[in-house]
């Protein structure tokens, strides 16, 4: 799923209190599973929001909708008459969902509620890390299936480099080294003979690198 | 035609025991700072690494230094970290490189720099060391580009990559050691070492791989100045040093003597091991000691090829 986290509060506050009329969106995919962004948070920011006008004397009126996902444009359709009304919509989804409600309401002022992170799982309860970049070229049958490009720091494609200490990133003590673990890995299935094959300069083009991507699928376009 | 074989090569070629150290530009555009370090080592060391912005902080670029250092009769070693440049950025600086008479090359993965002064900045890595061996040996056999694109007069360097024989894991860092020299390494030098039973260890798996016969093992020293000197250098990751050698520097009187005897203990151990065809000498902060140890090592007059 994509992680996100909550902006600051102030942060929220400083971008939404020239509004009068705010909609607080939350949304029902990935950022209400990492608890950043779904309906109980939306709620639990308008709630923030309505104390602070209160508190500051500013008359504002907040009010959540929560769309299935804000990156598909049938699930903001069906809040648009709640939307509608409102002159600042703060998206409480990721990056995505705030650009796509951009598109929605052109002539509305739209500014996001969290910071998107990464494509990550949830490891315990509070806790996800990063499993992939998206580069658009998956490599994962290379090595183990943990992938170099998100789990090392440096992105290196053939072995670790010389700073790891004790299974741990040279950067943190907190991360594990990724090609350690894709050592340990391709010993026990029996691949590591795979590492020894040198693995050539990569195409990047599929990544960020290559600019925006698009994908269109001929097979399920009407 | 220019002599295109750098002086290291050519030492090393005759079977001669190769001396290096290091230059560490400074963290300003003074030339002086780098033309004074490398008039203190002057025919002194066969070659001297050009460091790229070391532990990933901003200074002068290892090409103008090497440059500076080769214009005071010290040969170059240049290195070259992927962090900062992707592929056009290095192609175009070791092209320049070889232009300005640079002849060694000395290519490693970089520190990581959230390690250094400029944290926020962006990660490149576009390829990662092994790659960019294998891509400058085929610059320079085939006279091709990353991008297969043909080069009228390709770049010309005594390859060269970085070992650590106390990194983990062992057994992939041994792989990974076999596959620089498979992409086109022709030396190697060590990460240092204070630990000469490990280092003994190791180098048993390198000889039993073969790999000392296919590239020149350099084996790296650093000579600690003073008691703290020692104990940041543990610190450093991939670093092995006994207990028994911090304790000494820590009960000794005279710091610098301790630390210069030390390293010349090591030394003298290192020269034992069979596979090793020089050393390479990482003097941080003690630039002067070089020629001393260098002398009481009995490495001077340099040979002249």
């Amino acid at each position: 799923m994509i992680v996100a986290e909550q902006k600051d509060f102030n942060d929220i506050l400083r971008s939404v209190e020239a509004f009068q009329r705010v909609a607080v969106a939350g949304c029902g995919v990935c950022v209400t599973v990492c608890m950043s962004g779904g309906e109980k948070e939306a709620v639990g920011i308008a709630n923030l929001l309505r104390l602070a006008a209160k508190e500051s004397g500013r008359d504002a009126v907040y009010s959540v909708a929560t769309p299935f996902r804000q990156c598909d444009m049938e699930f903001l359709d069906e809040h648009e008459a709640e939307l509608e009304d409102a002159d600042c919509i703060l998206s409480m989804a990721c990056g995505a969902g705030v650009q796509f409600m951009t598109e929605k309401f052109p002539d509305k002022v739209v500014v996001p509620g969290l910071n998107t992170m990464f494509i990550g799982v949830n490891r315990e309860l509070g806790y996800w890390t990063e499993m992939c970049q998206g580069c658009g070229n998956c490599v994962l049958e290379k090595t183990g299936g943990i992938c170099p490009v998100a789990r090392c720091s440096k992105s290196h494609f053939n072995g670790p480099c010389g700073g790891s200490g004790d299974g741990k990133c040279e950067i943190d003590k907190e991360i594990e080294c990724g090609w350690q673990l894709i050592y340990e890995r391709m010993k026990r299935i029996n691949q590591l003979d795979k590492l020894t094959e040198l693995e050539d300069v990569r195409d990047w083009s599929t990544s960020r690198d290559g600019g925006p991507r698009t994908l269109r699928r001929e097979d399920v376009q009407l | 035609m220019t002599d295109i074989k750098s002086n290291l090569q050519k030492i090393l070629d005759a079977g001669h025991f190769s001396v290096t150290s290091e230059i560490g530009p400074p963290m300003s555009a003074n030339a002086d700072f780098v033309r004074h370090l490398a008039k203190d080592i002057v025919v002194m060391v066969d070659a001297a690494n050009v460091t790229d912005c070391q532990a990933a902080v901003v200074r002068m670029s290892s090409v103008a230094a090497s440059l500076l250092a080769l214009q005071e009769g010290v040969e170059p070693i240049l290195q070259m970290t992927c962090r900062d440049r992707n592929r056009i950025a290095i192609q175009s600086d070791l092209l320049g490189a070889s232009a300005l008479g640079i002849k060694n090359l000395l290519i490693l993965s970089g520190d990581h720099q959230s390690v250094g002064n400029h944290p926020q900045s962006k990660n490149v890595f576009d390829v990662d060391s092994i790659q960019l061996l294998k891509a400058m040996n085929d610059h320079m056999e085939h006279g091709v580009f990353i991008s297969g694109s043909k080069s009228k007069m390709p770049a010309q360097f005594f390859l060269g990559a970085t070992t650590n024989p106390f990194a983990d894991p062992e057994e992939i860092q041994l792989i990974r050691l076999e596959k620089k020299i498979n992409a086109g390494a022709k030396f190697v030098q060590t990460q240092a070492i204070y630990n000469i039973d490990r280092f003994n260890e190791w180098m048993e798996k390198v000889r039993k791989r073969g790999l000392h016969e296919r590239a020149y093992m350099l084996a790296g020293i650093v000579v600690n100045k003073s008691q703290k000197s020692i104990e940041i250098t543990a610190t450093v990751p991939g670093m092995d040093i006994p207990d028994i050698l911090i304790e000494r520097m820590r009960n000794a009187e005279d710091k610098q003597a301790e630390g210069l005897a030390i390293a010349l203990e090591l030394i003298s151990e290192i020269r034992k091991v069979e596979g090793i065809s020089g050393l390479h000498i990482m003097a941080i902060g003690w630039d002067e000691i070089v020629p001393v140890i260098l002398d009481k090592a009995g490495f001077l007059p340099r040979p002249v090829i």
